[in-house]
């Protein structure tokens, strides 16, 4: 027998909750890397699949959004556990999609897998950093307590593949949202990739749903879906985050725009509670206490 | 009966693609012929009410959504039921013959189906007696609902085999006859109380069996599959089901129903984005 091996090409697949579909068009585009050589087909998913996704995320969104704050945290550092034993993957295909040497993308990969366990930490603590106890003049305990928005779509950061990814995906899921995310259109096989570490990481299926394509096809009927509650401009030029914040007004979805017209970020620096707090509602509550109020009147 | 081939035509009529004014109409079509449904043992007074409104007025953003067929609830419900559907074209159905089970004697069965048509009900849903059927007696499931055609009155009769704890589809051929010749006016799949209710292979072969019943007697019998039909997707592939097996003729709510509740809500959502161009979702329709 000659020592040839057979070569076996990885097929990329979408992540939408918890499986791995095809898109629904049967339609595939060729992913480069930043020299022009051919790495992979990645699907092209049209708004059927985008469809699907939302579907998906609004089914997870109830048993996310109520799981304890601990678990959601257990479940995130898994993530990074597993993250961190697929790093070698993780490093060649971000020096392929970013054209980095391997050090550098190992680097990046390590800098995301370390965000991960930061966003996994928060999650047991937001509620104390934007919520808590207001003091007010009556005899009522009022309370603020952070409740997540619900299905947010995300546009991936275009140029960092996977550390921007990350740093988009990880507060919005930490905070309790279910999530849409539309990778990079020209290097979305790290986000594909990221897909498959989701699913075996006790996340469950659903919670974050990805889709490679182009961007404003997917995007844009994400924006006017009536059933999605928030919208992550990051990935978005100024043209297309122009046209995404028309749709997304029809039903007040929040929105959080790219930071001026910065579609290539810098996602190494400390990313701050910004992003984690962004897709937040808050949620206030009187309580009597039934004692005698400042004024002495009786309840 | 040929089951692979049975399965591979309804697989394959499943995969027209149906789309925007054909998916326009189909989606009106299927709203009308919706028999909405509640029977819980938990239904109130106040929830058929909600349920008749919803009947009337399917989507209240938008009148010129079509009404459904009519609502479907238990004997004791029909009076307030039709209440909630005064002056309006929308039906009141009633299951009865001690429904869903239909263990009891003929008598408390017959006095269950006057009991509602006394209160008013337009239709009868009743179940026919699966052990008779299973166990060979089909004489006594024919009288039966002789008997209860009988009792119903004016009220049209559609007759429930429950498909999913009939075991063949010999047996579902079998019990569409033996209900036709006993004067039904609707077979209906299921009651939606078991695991397999309504599938696109059982109503093709009820649709196959009221077309050759009218080509051999010229009575048209209408069909309803109900329990499982969920999505705007399912429901129009049944009605191309419907249109080339039985024909033209069956695409009308005289002849053709859903019993659902949930469906509803899909078709209405469905309806949205045909009209908005965006995606809707359960916000923008009510919570059952």
């Amino acid at each position: 027998m000659s020592d040839a091996r057979l070569s076996v090409f990885k097929t990329y697949k979408l992540y939408v909750g918890g499986k791995f579909p095809r898109s629904e068009s049967g339609r595939v585009y060729e992913v480069t890397d930043s020299k022009g050589n051919w790495l992979a087909n990645a699907p092209q998913s049209s708004r059927k699949d985008a469809r699907d996704a939302v579907v998906a995320a609004r089914k997870a969104f109830g048993g996310w959004s109520s799981a304890t704050a601990y678990l959601r945290g257990q479940i995130l550092y898994r993530v990074a556990e597993m993250l961190e034993g697929r790093r070698e993957q993780f490093v060649r295909e971000v020096a392929d999609a970013e054209g980095l040497s391997k050090s550098k993308a190992a680097a990046v990969v390590d800098a995301t897998i370390d965000r991960w366990v930061w966003y996994a930490g928060w999650t047991d603590k937001v509620a104390q950093v934007v919520g808590g106890a207001n003091p007010v003049a009556g005899p009522f305990f009022n309370l603020s307590t952070p409740e997540p928005t619900g299905v947010v779509t995300v546009v991936a950061p275009q140029e960092s593949s996977f550390l921007g990814l990350v740093s988009v995906v990880a507060p919005a899921i930490a905070a309790g949202n279910t999530v849409v995310v539309i990778a990079s259109e020209k290097s979305p096989l790290p986000a594909l990739s990221l897909g498959e570490v989701l699913a075996t990481s006790d996340l469950p299926g659903g919670v974050v749903n990805v889709l490679s394509g182009n961007t404003r096809e997917l995007a844009l009927p994400l924006a006017a879906h009536q059933d999605v509650n928030g919208l992550d401009l990051a990935g978005a030029d100024a043209d297309l985050a122009k046209d995404l914040e028309i749709a997304a007004a029809d039903n007040l979805k929040r929105v959080l725009r790219p930071q001026a017209v910065e579609t290539d970020a810098d996602f190494t620096a400390a990313p701050g509670t910004h992003r984690l707090t962004h897709f937040l509602e808050t949620k206030t509550v009187w309580h009597p206490t039934g004692s005698l109020g400042a004024s002495g009147s009786a309840y | 009966m040929d089951a692979v081939g049975l399965e591979a035509r309804a697989a394959a009529l499943g995969t027209r693609s149906i789309k925007t004014s054909a998916k326009a109409y189909a989606i009106d079509l299927a709203i009308s012929m919706i028999d909405l449904t509640t029977l819980e043992g938990a239904d109130t007074a106040g929830k058929v009410r909600a349920l008749g409104a919803k009947a009337v007025h399917p989507d209240p953003t938008d009148r010129t959504t079509p009404r459904t067929a009519a609502v479907c609830v238990y004997p004791d419900m029909v009076a307030t039921a039709k209440q909630a559907v005064a002056g309006t074209d929308v039906k009141v159905a009633s299951v009865a013959t001690a429904f869903p089970a239909g263990r009891a004697a003929l008598d408390v069965k017959l006095a269950d189906v006057r009991d509602a048509v006394a209160a008013g009900a337009d239709e009868i849903d009743m179940v026919i007696d699966r052990g008779a059927f299973l166990s060979g007696d089909f004489m006594k499931v024919y009288e039966e609902i002789v008997a209860v055609k009988e009792a119903s009155g004016q009220a049209r009769l559609k007759v429930i085999f429950e498909t999913g704890e009939l075991s063949t589809y010999d047996n579902i051929r079998r019990a569409s006859w033996i209900g036709m010749l006993a004067g039904a006016d609707f077979i209906k799949t299921s009651t939606g109380k078991v695991g397999v209710n309504a599938t696109p292979a059982n109503t093709l072969l009820m649709l196959e069996a009221v077309r050759d019943f009218r080509a051999q007697t010229g009575v048209q019998v209408g069909v309803k599959p109900a329990g499982g039909i969920r999505t705007s997707k399912d429901a129009i592939k049944f009605l191309v089901l419907v249109n080339e097996t039985a024909g033209a003729d069956w695409l009308d709510n005289h002849w053709f129903r859903f019993g659902a509740s949930s469906l509803l809500n899909d078709l209405l959502m469905q309806r949205q984005k045909l009209a908005t161009g965006r995606y809707s979702g359960p916000d923008y329709v009510t919570v059952d």
